[in-house]
């Protein structure tokens, strides 16, 4: 492998690993705090899949670069410009309703990335993406029957979900848009190119949305930067907790 | 339980897979070891263990993670490097092989037997068989043997495994899931 396209692949595999590590980690965020037990638990589940997802891509990359890198290094040594998620992961908890209206738009969408990572020309992509898309099947299930619930339950799971779809909207174009890094990959048949499916992402969230009694938003507005390294604010929060541990104790291991 | 004779296909490829190995000593010191979260159930039953070779005096032991995130897989690899240390073996290394994908289809008959022993529906105990999702009732229950049962969580004690409840012995119980 020649050394930009390796390059390239460590860059990618990074970026994937970020997506999933902060988005896991939010979603760690409710453990302790979910509406009942076994909801408890549920989110605890689905944030190890995406914080071992994150190890998956980590660890490839750090394969890929050697010099004794790892995991740890791109997961706990890395400040937030260096970070390239997308920033949907990023956006805080808030409410229930919020982290199951932006659950339900990123599992519709890693089922459909994560099928066709599996094609990747990239074997290891292509083994991380199978394993992930059997959980992501399970994840899509769950929001799914929360986003019916809240939307159409009370008069105030209605309206909450309905405001948290509206404030996570414009986060979501991001999702459907590469940079020219992953332009050529994509040329490569190594990275999956995401705007092939908008359309069918936008028409299943909107089925979901209907019959859940929610307005599908029609607003347009989009936020973007995250796969420059342009955060939110709330990323800078998140490394803090999320490092604070490690970067007190450099090296140690338990 | 009704019984069909005939071992399924992808354990049958595995037993032989097995058979035919060049180090059946070390498949035996393995299967010793145990997962950690349910101590009844070796590597090797679970579909976890997928190959052993000894090349001169290097021994590869090559495992596959259930989930992306369990946590037990670590624990895992300790355990795999304990037995062959005790087992005088000083010359090795645990590999991670990620594809194909874990199913839980390489679960064995014995492995299916002892989880229903230690009170885990097998994932094949659900009475709807199509599909790979957790049905909303009807898993047969470890204890009375009940298919009066129904889904509390499709998450429960670990990512592996759905809570349900019988409707019968009112005991709840886990189920692990097809994957």
């Amino acid at each position: 492998m020649h050394d930009e396209l390796k390059q390239a692949i460590i860059t990618y595999a990074v970026r994937l690993g970020d997506d999933a590590l902060v988005l896991g980690h939010r979603i760690s965020e409710w453990v302790s705090h979910g509406p009942f037990l076994e909801e408890d638990i549920a989110q605890g589940n689905v944030a190890l899949d995406f914080i071992g997802r994150s190890r998956m891509y980590y660890t490839y990359a750090a394969d890929l670069t050697g010099n004794d890198k790892t995991e740890d290094d791109f997961a706990f040594l890395r400040s937030e410009r260096e970070f390239q998620n997308h920033l949907i992961n990023e956006l805080p908890r808030g409410d229930f309703a919020y982290s199951t209206a932006r659950q339900l738009m990123l599992d519709v969408y890693h089922n459909h990335y994560l099928s066709a990572l599996m094609n990747s020309k990239d074997e290891t992509l292509a083994a991380i993406a199978a394993k992930g898309v059997k959980e992501t099947r399970y994840h899509l299930r769950r929001s799914t029957d929360w986003v019916l619930r809240l939307g159409d339950g009370t008069e105030e799971s209605h309206q909450r979900l309905q405001a948290a779809v509206d404030d996570i909207w414009g986060y979501t174009n991001e999702l459907f848009e590469h940079d020219l890094l992953e332009q050529n990959l994509i040329k490569a048949e190594i990275a999956v190119d995401a705007s092939l499916f908008k359309d069918q992402w936008l028409a299943e969230v909107s089925e979901i949305l209907t019959a859940a009694t929610l307005k599908v938003p029609t607003t347009e507005w989009a936020v973007r930067g995250g796969r420059e390294g342009y955060h939110t604010e709330n990323l800078g929060h998140l490394l803090t907790e999320l490092q604070h541990v490690h970067r007190c104790y450099p090296n140690s291991q338990w | 339980m009704e019984r069909i004779p005939a071992m399924r296909q992808e354990q049958y490829e595995r037993e032989l897979f097995r058979r035919n190995s060049l180090c059946l000593d070390l498949w035996s010191i393995l299967d010793e070891v145990k997962d950690p979260e349910i101590p009844v159930l070796s590597l090797w039953d679970m579909g976890v263990l997928r190959d052993v070779q000894r090349e001169d005096d290097r021994i590869t032991v090559t495992i596959t993670p259930t989930y992306s995130g369990c946590p037990a897989m670590d624990v895992m690899r300790e355990d795999i490097e304990i037995a062959l240390r005790e087992n005088g073996i000083a010359n090795y290394s645990v590999e991670t092989q990620l594809s194909p994908a874990w199913t839980t289809d390489w679960m064995t008959d014995k492995g299916r037997e002892q989880l229903r022993d230690y009170g885990i529906a097998a994932p094949n105990d659900a009475l709807e068989q199509s599909g790979r999702e957790t049905p909303e009732n009807g898993v047969r229950c470890p204890r009375c043997g009940s298919v009066d049962t129904h889904r509390v969580s499709e998450f429960a004690s670990t990512a592996c495994k759905a809570l349900f409840q019988c409707d019968d012995c009112f005991e709840p119980f886990d189920y692990f899931k097809k994957l």
